[in-house]
């Protein structure tokens, strides 16, 4: 096998285009549970704004996450043999319906191989859209987390910008909906990672 | 683990060979660019892990997108064969990549509801297809040229003929989404969505007219490769 003596030259970006809908969007992929599925159920859903605070309905979200015991079902992590079968890890959403993307997952736990007490537990969140010609990323985490307090990334972010990466919790029944808007620019924008 | 984390403050994108999120001359990122600089943020297990895709991910005809949308006949245009590979930086091969096209059909026309272009739609083509890479990396699609089409951006703008691809490597830090043009198209060099990349970065969208892909009395060959990000060792590992 050939390995570069120098390295290959990355495949640049470019954007997704207003027309990635039916490439990309079947029906199922905004639902990450089946009937087997360990965790309680919970919504994920929020609105994605451009820098006018106008929704965008023609963006694509893409979420990755951790089951509800903090395995992932990929080798890398050390402890996949005891990942959920029954769980889709990767979610995708498009904004059609007023810029509002959903999903339907389970709250992820902080992932066990960090072997991080400070960790608190999140969502990773990719949104890619026209007039975007690279994707924006960053991770959504839960309110009313103690570890929300000691975790690094949270607590390297000032503290007025710091609240754009934390959901509110607007119903706690029987599905617990967390809402997360995500601000591409603006007043309210959103803390993107470089990743 | 605080330390750890700070050691591993790396991106893995190549920034000097992706595009800004700001270009105004594509008019749509104005509105759409965040302003405040990227936070630089330690890779976390949910970095190097992703999606995994093997048998059963795609059907028989998912990769020939001159049959999977057949209603009456065959789709109209010049049938083309896309070939290439997805890497690593290093020249590695990403096995077990999932590929996913949609492109406009050989008049320049998307079957996308809110396409208005006036162009005809081929009711024998869709336009959308998927496939994965083999063990070596390699990837094969059978597809029509797609043709250029007008968009809003400026006076007469029109976009160079594409095929949108989006694409999972071995973790969620090597997603990529880009676009695959056609050699010697004249509308690239007006085109702002293809002038936003980094000039070094240009040539490496464009695919390459490949003889040795070109099957006799039946389709032109076109290779491109793909190169993702997301596998850059940290200095400590």
């Amino acid at each position: 096998m050939t390995e570069q003596k120098t390295p290959l030259l990355q495949t640049s970006s470019q954007t997704v285009g207003p027309f990635f809908h039916y490439g990309l969007i079947f029906g199922e992929e905004h639902i990450l549970v089946n009937e087997h599925t360990l965790g309680q159920r919970i919504i994920i859903t929020g609105t994605v704004f451009d820098g006018d605070g106008e929704p965008i309905p023609d963006a694509l979200v893409e979420i990755w996450q951790a089951d509800v015991n903090g395995y992932f079902d990929h080798p890398e992590d050390p402890n996949h043999d005891k990942a959920d079968k029954h769980f889709k890890y990767f979610g995708r959403s498009d904004t059609v319906k007023n810029g509002v993307y959903s999903f339907k997952t389970v709250k992820p736990a902080v992932a066990t191989c960090n072997n991080d007490t400070q960790e608190a537990p999140y969502v990773c969140v990719r949104v890619f859209s026209r007039g975007m010609l690279i994707h924006a990323v960053t991770r959504m985490y839960f309110p009313n987390e103690k570890n929300n307090e000691t975790d690094v990334l949270l607590n390297s972010i000032d503290a007025n910008r710091k609240q754009t990466l934390i959901a509110r919790l607007v119903e706690n029944n029987d599905l617990p909906t967390y809402h997360f808007d995500i601000h591409l620019q603006g007043a309210e924008e959103t803390v993107f990672l470089d990743l | 683990m605080a330390d750890d984390n700070n050691s591993k403050l790396i991106s893995t994108l190549d920034r000097s060979v992706h595009p800004p999120h700001l270009y105004p001359a594509y008019t749509s990122t104005v509105k759409r660019a965040p302003a405040n600089a990227l936070m630089p943020v330690a890779q976390k297990i949910s970095d190097l892990t992703g999606p995994t895709y093997g048998e059963g991910t795609i059907g028989e005809l998912d990769s020939d997108l001159t049959k999977n949308s057949v209603v009456n006949g065959e789709p109209v245009g010049e049938r083309i064969i896309v070939v290439g590979r997805v890497l690593e930086e290093s020249g590695r091969p990403v096995p077990n990549a999932l590929i996913e096209i949609w492109q406009a059909n050989s008049t320049g026309r998307y079957i996308h509801n809110r396409d208005q272009h006036d162009a005809p739609l081929d009711p024998n083509f869709r336009g959308a297809g998927r496939c994965l890479t083999n063990s070596k990396g390699e990837y094969r699609f059978v597809t029509i040229k797609p043709g250029a089409y007008p968009w809003r951006n400026h006076e007469n703008a029109w976009r160079p003929a594409h095929i949108h691809l989006s694409v999972f490597g071995r973790n969620f830090n090597s997603r990529l989404v880009t676009q695959m043009y056609f050699p010697g198209d004249p509308l690239m060099a007006l085109d702002p969505i293809y002038l936003g990349l980094p000039e070094k970065a240009r040539p490496l969208l464009i695919s390459s007219y490949a003889h040795d892909i070109t099957e006799p009395e039946w389709a032109l060959g076109y290779r491109f490769d793909i190169v993702l990000s997301g596998s850059r060792q940290t200095p400590f590992e």
